[in-house]
Formats: C-alpha cells, structure tokens, sequence
C-alpha cells in the first residue's frame, strides 16, 4: 500500500479534505454537513497521512496531541453554552452576533461555536484512535 | 454589615464550610496559630446562637429560609428552636476547645490543614443537621455527617486499622441514611410537604405509620450506635483522639439521638415507640457499660460508656414523659461537656506518657495537675454528684419513675444499674491513671501544653456553672428545650435543695455505692466479662466483617461470570440481546399487527408487492446485494470487510436519494473510516488471514446476524407503519429559521434544539477514545 504514489499524493489530499472539512463544518447551518461529519472527514485525512507517512511523523505535524484536541472541543463546546449565563438566559440559549465587514455580513454565534467544538472532538478522537492503531502496524 | 436573619442563621451552616476550604491555606500561612485563627469560626457561631438565645425564649422558635431550588419550590430553610439552639451551641462551642486542642494535639503533623478542613466540614454538617427544617437539607447535611466523619476516623490512612474503621462507620452509618431518605419521602408523601416544622399529627394515625417510624428508628440506631448496630463506634476510636472527643461526645453519635427527640412530637408516643425505644435503649446501655469494664484501653472505655449513655439517652426518649425528655436535655449537655473533656484527658495522658492502659498508668497527677483537675471536674460530672449537670440528668431520670408499676420499676432497675456502671468507670478513670503509686511510663511525663489543657477545664467548668444556677438552667435550657422535643410547654423545677425524704435522693445514693462497689472490684469484673466474651466466640464486629467478604466473593464471582474475556462470546451475548430487544417488545405491543393484520394473514399477494423502483434505485439495491454476497463469498478477512464498505455505501446512496444528504454524508464517512480502523485493527489482533470459524459458529453467528437484521428492518417498516407523531418535525421545520437561524433542520437540531444533548454525545465520544487508548497502550506495554 505504502507505494510512492500514494506517498506523493497523500499530503495533497489531505490538504484538499483539510480545507473541505472546514468548509463542510461551517456551512452546516444552512446546508448538508456540521461539525460532524466535518470532524469524521478530518480525522479520514490524519488517517490516509498517519499510512503515509507513518503515525509518528503525523503526530509531529499535528504538533498538538489528538486526544487534548479532542479535549479542548469539549471545552469549547461547554463554554460556549455558558455563554448565554452572562445575557441572563439558560444554559446554551444561543446567542447571534453580525458582524458587518463591508459589504459581508459574517454571522457569529454560540451554535457556530458549539459545532466547531463537536467538530474537534470527533477530528481529534477519531485521529488519536486510527494514529494508536497505525502505530502498532509499523512496530 | 448588617445581615437579615434568614441569611445569618444559614450562615451558621455554611460558614464553617468556607472556613474548610480554607482551611489548608490558613495553616499554610498561621503554622502554629491555626488552631486558634480556625478555632474562631465556632467561636463566633457560638457567640451568634448566644444571641439568639433571648429571640428564641421569648417567641418559642425561629424559621429562616433562603432561596435553594425555586424552581421547585424549594427552600434551604432553618427552624431555631429549643432543641436546635441546645444541640448547636453545644456543637459549636465543643468544637471549639477541639479545635485549638487539635492544634496542640497535631502539632507538626504533614497534613493538619487537611485534619482541619475535613474538621470544620463536619462541623458544619452537623450545625445545618440540627438547624435545617427542610427534609431534603436534612438528610443532606445527614449524609455529609457521615461523609467528614469517614475522613475524620481515616485520617491516619496509611493504619489498616484507621481505614477499617472508617469504612465500617461510613457503611453502617450510610445504612441508617438511606432509611432515612426513605422515611423522609414517605413522610413528604403522606404530608405534602417539606418543612419538618410544617405539620402536626398526620403521621401517627395514617398508613405510614409503620413504615416511616421503622426507617427513622433504622437511621437513628445506626446513627447512635444502638445494639446491634454498636460495633462500628470503638472501632471508630482509630480516629486521633480530637475526633473522638467531638465525635462521640456532642456530635455524630448524637445525630441518632436528635433525630429521634426531633420526630418526638409526631411519631413518638405510641406503644409501639416506646416499647422498642425502651427496650433498645436499655439493652445498650447495659451492654456499654458491661463492655467498658471489659477494657483496659482508657480510649475504648470511654467509647464503650458512649454507647451506654447513647442507651441511656434512646431509652428516655421512648419514656416520654416530662421528666424522662427534661433529662435527655440536661444529659445530652452533661454528657457532650464531661465525655469531650474525658477524651482530651486521655489524649493527653496518651501525647505525655505515652500509654492509654489503664494497668499501666498511675499517679500521674503529680506530675500532671492541671490534667488531673480537668479529669476531676469531667468524672464528678459522670458519677453525678450535686453541683454538677450530671446530677440534675440523673435526678430526672429517676423523678419520672416513681409509680411502683412492674413497668416502671423494671426500667428503673436498668437505669440505676446502668448509672452506676457508668459512675464506676468514672471513677476508674480518673482515679487508677492520677492517684495511687507513681508507675513508670513509656515516656517521662509532664504537663500537657496549655491548649490541650483549656478544654476539658472549660468544659468541667460549664458543666459546674451551669448547675449552681439551677433556676438559670431551667429557664434557658431545659424548658425550652425539652417544650421542643415535647410539644407542649415544659415547666422547670431544678433546684438545689436536698430532700432527705425524696426516694430520688435515696437512688442516687444508691448508684453512687454501686458505682463505688464496681469501682472497687474492676479487675475481677474485668476477668470476669472477658471469660465470658472468650465463650461466646463471635461478636457482631467479626459478623460484618464476613459479611463484608462475602459481599467481595460474590462481586468476584459475578465478574468472573459476566466477565470472562472471550470476545466472541460478549460479542454472542451483545447480539443475542440485541435481537430480544428489538424483537420481543414489538411483538408483546402488537407491531406487528400493524404491518400484518390477523385477517390478512393469509392473502399473501396482499403484503408480498412488487416495490416500484427507477431504474437507478434498483442498481443502488444490486450493489447493497453484490456487496452482502462478497462479505460471506470473500476469500479473506480483508476482502470481506472492503466488501461490507461497498454494502454500507449502498445504504448511504438510498439515503441521499430518498432526501437526507447529511445522513447521507455522515455514513459515507463512516463507511471509509470503519473500512480503515477494522482493517488496522485486523492487522493488530493478529489474526489468521481467513476465518477459521467451525460450522456450528458460523450457524449461531449467522443465525443471529439474520435476526437482528430481521429485527431492525421489521421494527423500521413497523415505525412508518404507525402514524408518526409530527408535531416536533413540525416545530422544528417551522422555527428553524426564524428562531434558530439555520436552514439546515438537522444541524440546527444537533447543534442548537438538542444541543445539550450533544454536549453529552461528544463526552462520550471523547471518553471512548480514552478508553481505547488506554487498551492500546496497554497492549504497548504488554508485548
């Protein structure tokens, strides 16, 4: 499998699914994708550069550790929810933010958020479960 | 600054909970002041509830209630009557001679500023037990009790012996709390409400009688260290001696007793109360007694005659009558102020000479005097002599029991007997270590410093101020106190004089030349009781602990059972399950009648249809089918489990044609990762290239795969078959944009209507993770 093709190759798929994963996970409100399925197509590419390039290298390009990826969505998640404490409403009640940028309006919000934290939760647990098992395949 | 009284009576509770969290730092900063810097926590409580006392005289009680649960209706209310004031003074002001005595007792030992944390904690939980009026503050601060009190006893972790009596108390002790959470919700259900001072005589004539006066008498037993629930108290004794002087002198033993003069005016009364209050409580007291002669252990004696006094204290409290409740009152401060002293007594005596065997100690009061004067003050108190609290406890006891009934005349017995048991050991106590020939000790001793020595002087003192005030005592103590245990106002007749022809006066007599006469034949008691416990051979303290292995054996047996580390086997299991409870609640239900009605069982042309596809539709259904028939055709595992992504991306087509492009998506994704995870986990476990499976396994494993399916397609067409309830389809197709601001219904649900629902979905996805990174590293570690 670990033929110089695909070796070539991996890093620019990644680097496509990398970005198509973000794109995939913002524009989940309005359209088909959320931080689901963008975590799963995320963690998919850690999982094609940990065969090519063999998990230990993945891991040094992820510089952080998957699993404390992982941990900090759950924070984000959390926290975000808190937010609607200091507006004096319940847990998670969302907030919305316009910020106008011109001629763009960029639409910011608790819910954006909480979807960005599902997304590193499912991107950093999936990774550090398929780099753990890449692991033992090379030792 | 000025607080409104609800928030200051709950601060009471509270403050010393602060004051354990802070407690670490305090030490940190003031080393061989924390005691005294800590110590004026109760100070100031004690000096608050003094003001209380004149409020509390003249109104009878005092509610205070903060917000707690609103929602609910729910308040963290206080009620501050009598018996409140009585116990919380008491506690508090014991608690804080502990406390500057702790500071001296543990001097420089590692974790004092942990000792003090868990130290004001139980303070504080046993100041809202007896201040709280809400059931559910109840039983919580009931709970915490036993929580502080399991740390106070293990704080010498690293003793076997500590650990063991921690356990032991929190085990029996937790007992006792779940009773009373359920004697409590069946008290709430039988009144509606939740304030203890809300309701009156609902109780006693209703159904719940039974129960509820069973689960109450359970909490209060094994809170109070009752036959047979008396074990876990001497073992209890592991604690550094601080703990046992406050634990088993004012506090958590008493927390039973409370209990128990608490519910007096709406459960007690009856025959029923009376009769096992009586009944109980004379045994322990009898039981204690016999048992603290059997010690030589000054620490063990002492815990022993709690148990008697706790007897004691059980025991009037189902006598009931005026006198009988006016004596638990002046017993229960007699007892906290002498039996606090005592234990710090002995602790010193234990710190200066090293030795608590009463055998081995002897003339110390030369070399100790103030001590001497300390264990003094405490023993007159125990034996009851006039001019002390102890005197006035006995007096009405006995007053009670003057009818000449068989009854009454029996009880009276038990009591007199009982009593001079206890003066006996009194006097063993604090003459054998003091008086007599001087005997060598382990260490040279000398006076205890001046801290350790403050608080059984103080004590002794109270006690002795208290009982040369006799009108005093009656007008703040006893009547309100006993008016609150009782109901009904409670007049006092405390007073000096002596009347030589007042039969009351001729039994303590009698009990003090009892007491005298064990006093003098100790040791041969002391033989005797132990030939007799050597016979019995078995005790209720080896009864738990047997139980408590069999618990262990039963647990392993059960694990090793369910847990026998063959994966096929839980992944059988798993399935097996599986395919019941998809299958048999549907069909107990009836949903299957749904698809198929009874009628039409036989018109098979009826349900056997030719579906109507497109053309594409039935290529999408041909690929799930090639796919399914290269799992059980594949030539190896590798094959097979590409095979079942082939399978799974046709299911994920059905779902983009049929209009859930996210579903769509998300099983598109999982469909490529499940593919590369089984694959590299294939690779990890090992495995022979193909699956070597006999025919049997792979007719159980197919059978079972065959049913499941079967179970899930059947319950999905039963589902669609059903009218489906739209309502929250509708609600969120309708508000979705308008409220929620998203166009994507799915997402919007996921991440903003449920989303605390996924909160709790990704925790577990993250700690799934852990666990299976945990079993990797473990199997690194391994090979």
């Amino acid at each position: 499998m670990n033929t110089i093709i695909f070796r070539t190759m991996a890093p620019i798929i990644v680097c496509i699914m990398l970005v198509y994963a973000v794109y995939i996970c913002l524009r989940g409100h309005n359209e088909p994708g959320g931080g689901f399925i963008g975590g799963l197509i995320a963690a998919s590419s850690i999982a094609i550069l940990g065969m090519a390039n063999g998990a230990e290298a993945t891991r040094r390009a992820l510089r952080v550790d998957p699993l404390s990826i992982a941990g900090i969505g759950v924070q984000i998640a959390a926290l975000s929810g808190l937010a609607s404490l200091f507006t004096g409403s319940p847990f998670m009640t969302s907030i919305w933010l316009y910020l106008e940028l011109g001629e763009t309006i960029v639409p910011l919000s608790t819910p954006m958020a909480f979807d960005i934290g599902v997304f590193l939760v499912v991107f950093g647990t999936i990774s550090a479960i398929a780099l753990g098992l890449e692991e033992g395949e090379a030792g | 600054m000025e607080l409104g009284t609800d928030a200051s009576i709950a601060l009471v509770a509270i403050a010393p909970f602060a004051a354990a969290v802070l407690a670490p730092l305090v030490h940190h900063f003031s080393r061989p002041f924390a005691g005294w810097v800590l110590a004026l926590v109760p100070a100031g409580i004690v000096w608050f509830l003094l003001t209380m006392v004149d409020p509390v005289l003249a109104t009878g009680a005092i509610s205070a209630r903060i917000g707690w649960v609103p929602a609910y209706g729910l308040d963290l209310s206080f009620y501050v009557d009598g018996l409140s004031l009585i116990f919380a003074l008491t506690i508090a002001g014991v608690g804080t001679l502990v406390t500057l005595y702790a500071g001296a007792y543990l001097k420089g030992h590692a974790h004092l500023g942990r000792f003090f944390a868990f130290l004001m904690a139980f303070m504080g939980a046993m100041l809202g037990l007896v201040l709280a009026d809400n059931m559910l503050a109840l039983f919580l601060f009931w709970e915490a009790t036993s929580v502080t009190s399991f740390l106070l006893i293990g704080f010498d972790n690293s003793r076997m012996a500590a650990r063991r009596g921690a356990i032991q108390a929190l085990a029996i002790t937790n007992i006792g709390g779940m009773a009373l959470l359920v004697g409590l919700l069946l008290v709430h259900q039988a009144t509606g409400v939740w304030e203890l001072s809300a309701f009156g005589d609902e109780i006693r004539g209703s159904a719940f009688y039974g129960p509820v006066l069973a689960c109450f008498l359970l909490a209060a037993f094994t809170k109070s260290a009752q036959l047979p629930f008396h074990f876990w108290l001497p073992n209890a004794m592991e604690a550094p001696t601080p703990v046992s002087a406050f634990l088993h002198s004012a506090t958590m033993v008493q927390a039973g007793v409370y209990l128990l003069a608490r519910v007096t005016p709406w459960l007690g009364g009856t025959p029923v109360w009376t009769g096992i209050l009586v009944s109980i409580g004379g045994a322990t007291l009898l039981w204690g007694a016999l048992g603290a002669l059997r010690q030589t252990d000054l620490k063990q004696m002492l815990a022993q005659t709690t148990i008697a006094s706790l007897g004691l204290s059980v025991l009037l409290l189902g006598l009931g009558s005026s006198y009988a409740i006016s004596a638990v009152v002046l017993y229960f401060v007699a007892h906290a102020l002498y039996k606090a002293g005592l234990f710090m007594v002995v602790g010193a005596v234990d710190h200066e000479a090293g030795t608590r065997d009463i055998t081995l100690l002897g003339g110390l009061a030369d070399r100790m005097p103030v001590t001497f004067i300390g264990a003094a003050l405490a023993g007159l108190a125990m034996v009851g002599l006039p001019l002390t609290l102890g005197f006035f406890a006995k007096e009405e006891m006995y007053l009670g029991l003057l009818h000449w009934q068989w009854s009454d005349i029996a009880t009276l017995v038990v009591l007199v007997a009982g009593n001079a048991l206890l003066a006996g050991i009194a006097m063993l106590v604090v003459v054998k270590p003091f008086l007599g020939p001087e005997l060598p000790t382990p260490k040279a001793g000398h006076e205890a410093p001046v801290t350790m020595l403050v608080g059984p002087i103080l004590l002794g003192a109270a006690g002795m101020v208290a009982a040369v005030m006799p009108d005093w005592l009656g007008q703040t103590l006893l009547q309100p106190g006993a008016s609150a245990i009782l109901g009904q106002p409670v007049e006092s007749h405390l007073s000096l004089a002596i009347h030589p022809a007042n039969p009351v006066l001729w039994l303590s007599l009698a009990t003090w030349a009892l007491g005298f006469l064990v006093y003098q034949q100790a040791a041969t008691l002391r033989t005797v009781l132990r030939r007799l416990e050597a016979r019995l051979g078995w005790t209720a303290d080896k009864m738990f602990d047997a139980l408590m292995f069999g618990l262990i054996r039963f647990a392993g047996a059960v694990t090793r059972l369910l847990h026998h580390g063959r994966l096929e086997l839980y992944l059988v299991t798993v399935f097996a399950v599986l395919a019941v409870a998809l299958i048999v609640p549907v069909g107990v239900l009836g949903g299957y009648q749904l698809l198929l009605p009874n009628a039409e069982l036989g018109n098979w042309s009826a349900w056997l249809t030719w579906p109507e596809l497109a053309l594409y539709e039935w290529g999408v259904v041909l690929l799930a089918l090639v796919g399914l028939l290269a799992v059980l055709a594949a030539p190896n595992r590798l094959v097979a489990i590409i095979a079942l992504g082939i399978q799974g991306a046709a299911v994920a087509l059905i779902f983009l044609l049929f209009g859930a492009p996210d579903l769509a998506f998300t099983q598109f994704t999982v469909e490529v990762l499940s593919v590369v995870i089984l694959a590299l986990v294939m690779t990890r476990l090992r495995l022979d290239e193909r699956d070597p499976r006999e025919w049997e396994d792979l007719a159980r494993d197919g059978t079972l795969a065959l049913v499941c399916g079967a179970g899930i397609s059947l319950l999905l067409m039963v589902v669609l078959a059903g009218d489906l309830d739209t309502r929250l389809s509708d609600f969120f197709a309708a508000t979705s944009v308008p409220i929620a601001h998203g166009a994507n219904v799915v997402n919007v649900i996921l991440v903003d209507y449920r989303g605390f629902d996924t909160l709790g979905e990704i925790a577990v996805v993250m700690g799934a993770g852990m666990a299976v990174m945990a079993l990797l590293r473990r199997r690194k570690v391994a090979s």
